[in-house]
C-alpha cells in the first residue's frame, strides 16, 4: 500500500505526521487524494470504506436510537416508569405499555426505554476512564521502554491474572459499600479501573512499532524533542488500533454493568437499569416473560450494536485486510 | 524448556502475590469497625474487644495481616463464613458440581468450534462461513445476564425440553442446557481461533507437499493440518477458564446449580464477606494454576515458544 509507506517530508514540516499523507503514484487519481488533489488521511481512507459497509450503517443506527433513547427517553414514552400499581401486576399490553407490566405493575416498555441511560452513561465513562489509564501506560510503557516498560509490563500481567468478573465483584463491592449511592460512581469506576489493560497492551505495541519507523528517527535527527516526537509523530500513528479497542470496550462495558446490577452490586436503590430488570423478573418467569425478555433483547442489540462498530472500524482501519 | 519454566514460575509468584494483595487490600483495607460489622446491632464490651482484636490480628500492621492471609490461603484455612460454615467444607462440597458443568461446557464448545472452524476455513467466503462469522459476532455480544436467563425461560420453561432448574446431586441431564448456555460464552473466540490457523495452515509448504504426495484431501486435514492448527487453540482454554468461571457465577446462579458459582451468587446477595474474598481468592488461585498449566503444555507442543 503506497499510502502507508513514511516520508519524511511530511513528518518535519510542521504538519502532523502521519504516514498516509505521504505522496502516492501520479498516475490517474490515486485511492488515498479526494477529488481536489489534496492528500487523504488513513482516517479519511477509513470513512471511504466505512461508507460502503452496510455492518457500518446497521451498528450506527442502532446506536444513534440507542443514544436517542438515553438522551431523551420521553421521546420515545409518556409513562412514568417509576409509576406502578400493584392492581397492574402481569397485566398484558395496553395502550402506550406495549410490553406489558411487570410484577409491580410498571410499565415494562417505559421502564427499559429509560434503562438505556444507565447503560450508556455507565459504559461511556467507563470507557473513557480505562481508555485514559491505558493511554498513559501504554504510551509511557512503549515510549520510555527499558525498566518502565518492564515494570508496567508486570503490572499489565497481574491485573490480566485476575478474571474480570472475580476482580469487579471485590471492587464494586468495595466501593458500593455506602447504602445511600445509587451505585452510578461505583460501577462507573470499577469498569474504568479494571478495564483498560487490553488498550494499554495495544497501545504498548503500537507505540512501539511507530517508534522505531524511519520518519520518528528522521525526526530525532532533525532536532525533535520527546515531547515533539510522542505527541506529533508517535501518537498520531499509533492511536487507530487503541480507539478501536475502545470501542469494543464500550459493548464489553455495557455488559460488565448489567452483569453486576444483575449480581446486586451495580446500581441499585431505585435506579433503571437493564440488569436490576432481568434479575427482578428472572424468579416471575413462568408468570410473565415480557419483562424479562425486553430488558434483554434491548441489552443485546446495544452491545451488539457497539461490538458491529468496533469490528467494523477495525475492518476500515486495518489494511492488511484490504 | 528449564529456563522457560523458571521464568514462567516466576511470574506466576509475582502474579500471585499482586492479585491476593488487591483483592486483600480491597476488602480490609479502612473499614469502619470490622469488630462493630461483626457483632452487628449488639454493643460490645470492652473485654470483648481485646479478645476478638487478638483473635483477628486486628493491631498488626497491614502487611501482617495480609500475610496472615496469605499463610491461610497457602495452608488450606480459608476463614469462616458468616453463616459459621468453614469456607474449605463449602468448597468441597460445591467443586465436583462446577468441574462437571465447565468441563461439559468445555467439551460442547470445543467439538463445535473445532468442527466448525474448520469446515469455515476450508470453504472461506462460502454461505456457510459467512453464516458462522455473523454467528459469531451475535454470540460474542450476548451477555451472559442474557443468555442463561433466557435459555432458562424458552428452552426450560416454555418448550420444556431441558430441566429449568438442577436438584442437589445436579445431575448430567440437568446440566446440559447450563453447559450449553456456558459454552457460548467460549465458542465464538474458540471457532474464530481454529478458523484462522486452520486458513493460515492450509497455505503452508507442508500441506502443498502432503497433497502432492498424492494423499487424500481428508488425511490431509484431518492428520497434518488439524494437528498443527489446534496448538493455538489450546492456548485458549486457559483464557476460557476464566471466563467459564464468571459465567458460572451467573449461570449456576440462573439455574440453581449448587457449586462454586452458586455460592458465590448467594454471598455477593446475602453480603457475607468472608464468603466473597474466599471463594474469590480460591477462583483466582485456580485460575493462575490452570494457565500455568497450559502455557507449560503449549511450549511442550510448540516448541517455539521456549525460546522467545
Amino acid at each position: 500500500m503506497s499510502e502507508m509507506q513514511p516520508l519524511v517530508r511530511s513528518g518535519v514540516a510542521g504538519q502532523p505526521g502521519t504516514p498516509a499523507e505521504a505522496t502516492g503514484p501520479v498516475a490517474g487519481r490515486p485511492r488515498h487524494r479526494d477529488a481536489g488533489g489534496k492528500p487523504r488521511s488513513l482516517a479519511g481512507d477509513a470513512w471511504l470504506d466505512l461508507r460502503r459497509s452496510k455492518v457500518f450503517w446497521t451498528a450506527a443506527g442502532l446506536v444513534a436510537v440507542i443514544l436517542l433513547m438515553a438522551a431523551w427517553p420521553a421521546l420515545f414514552t409518556s409513562a412514568d416508569p417509576r409509576e406502578c400499581l400493584l392492581a397492574r401486576k402481569h397485566a398484558g399490553p395496553s395502550g402506550g405499555a406495549f410490553f406489558g407490566y411487570d410484577f409491580q405493575g410498571c410499565d415494562v416498555f417505559a421502564k427499559t426505554v429509560y434503562g438505556a441511560r444507565a447503560s450508556i452513561v455507565v459504559g461511556v465513562c467507563g470507557t473513557l476512564i480505562a481508555g485514559g489509564i491505558g493511554l498513559v501506560i501504554g504510551l509511557a510503557a512503549g515510549f520510555h521502554g527499558g525498566w518502565l516498560d518492564a515494570v508496567l509490563s508486570r503490572f499489565i500481567d497481574i491485573v490480566l491474572g485476575i478474571p474480570f468478573l472475580l476482580a469487579a465483584i471485590v471492587l464494586a463491592k468495595r466501593l458500593t459499600a455506602d447504602p445511600a449511592s445509587d451505585g452510578v460512581l461505583a460501577v462507573t469506576c470499577t469498569l474504568g479501573l479494571l478495564g483498560w489493560t487490553t488498550a494499554a497492551r495495544v497501545m504498548r505495541s503500537a507505540v512501539i512499532s511507530a517508534k522505531n519507523q524511519d520518519y520518528v528517527a528522521a525526526a530525532r535527527m532533525l532536532g525533535a524533542g520527546p515531547m515533539r516526537l510522542m505527541t506529533r509523530h508517535v501518537l498520531p500513528n499509533s492511536i487507530g488500533p487503541f480507539v478501536v479497542v475502545l470501542t469494543l470496550l464500550l459493548g464489553v462495558n455495557i455488559a460488565g454493568e448489567a452483569t453486576l446490577s444483575y449480581l446486586g452490586i451495580g446500581l441499585k436503590n431505585d435506579a433503571i437499569s437493564w440488569g436490576i430488570a432481568i434479575a427482578e423478573a428472572g424468579p416471575y418467569a413462568r408468570a410473565a416473560a415480557a419483562p424479562l425478555v425486553w430488558p434483554s433483547v434491548f441489552l443485546a442489540a446495544t452491545v451488539l450494536a457497539f461490538i458491529m462498530l468496533g469490528d467494523a472500524i477495525r475492518d476500515a482501519f486495518d489494511p492488511k485486510l484490504r | 524448556m528449564f529456563r522457560y519454566v523458571v521464568r514462567r514460575l516466576l511470574q506466576m509468584v509475582l502474579t500471585f502475590f499482586g492479585a491476593t494483595f488487591v483483592v486483600y487490600a480491597l476488602m480490609f483495607a479502612n473499614q469502619d469497625d470490622p469488630l462493630q460489622a461483626l457483632a452487628g446491632e449488639r454493643p460490645l464490651t470492652d473485654s470483648q474487644r481485646t479478645a476478638l482484636t487478638e483473635r483477628y490480628h486486628l493491631d498488626d500492621s497491614f502487611l501482617q495481616q495480609y500475610w496472615y492471609y496469605v499463610k491461610g490461603l497457602l495452608t488450606g484455612d480459608f476463614g469462616t463464613s458468616l453463616t459459621g460454615r468453614p469456607i474449605g467444607s463449602m468448597l468441597a462440597d460445591a467443586w465436583p458440581v462446577t468441574i462437571r458443568l465447565t468441563l461439559l461446557a468445555i467439551v460442547i464448545a470445543a467439538a463445535v468450534a473445532i468442527s466448525a472452524g474448520v469446515l469455515s476455513a476450508i470453504r472461506r467466503g462460502g454461505v456457510f462461513d459467512n453464516a458462522t462469522t455473523l454467528l459469531t459476532l451475535i454470540v460474542l455480544a450476548l451477555p451472559i445476564v442474557v443468555l442463561a436467563p433466557l435459555a432458562q425461560l424458552i428452552f426450560g420453561i416454555q418448550l420444556g425440553w431441558f430441566p429449568a432448574t438442577a436438584t442437589k446431586d445436579a445431575t448430567l441431564w440437568q446440566l446440559l442446557l447450563p453447559a450449553l448456555v456456558l459454552g457460548t460464552l467460549v465458542v465464538a473466540t474458540e471457532l474464530r481461533v481454529t478458523r484462522s490457523s486452520v486458513a493460515d495452515n492450509l497455505r503452508a509448504d507442508y500441506v502443498r507437499t502432503a497433497r502432492a504426495k498424492g494423499l487424500s484431501a481428508k488425511r490431509v486435514i484431518g492428520v497434518h493440518v488439524l494437528r498443527n492448527s489446534l496448538i493455538p487453540v489450546i492456548t485458549l482454554i486457559g483464557v476460557d477458564i476464566g471466563v467459564l468461571m464468571s459465567g458460572a457465577i451467573v449461570t449456576e446462579g440462573v439455574f440453581n446449580i449448587p457449586g462454586v458459582g452458586f455460592n458465590l451468587f448467594r454471598g455477593i446477595r446475602t453480603e457475607d464477606g468472608p464468603l466473597v474474598v474466599g471463594f474469590v481468592s480460591i477462583l483466582v488461585i485456580v485460575f493462575l494454576v490452570v494457565n500455568l498449566i497450559v502455557d507449560l503444555l503449549y511450549a511442550v507442543l510448540d516448541p517455539r515458544i521456549r525460546y522467545e
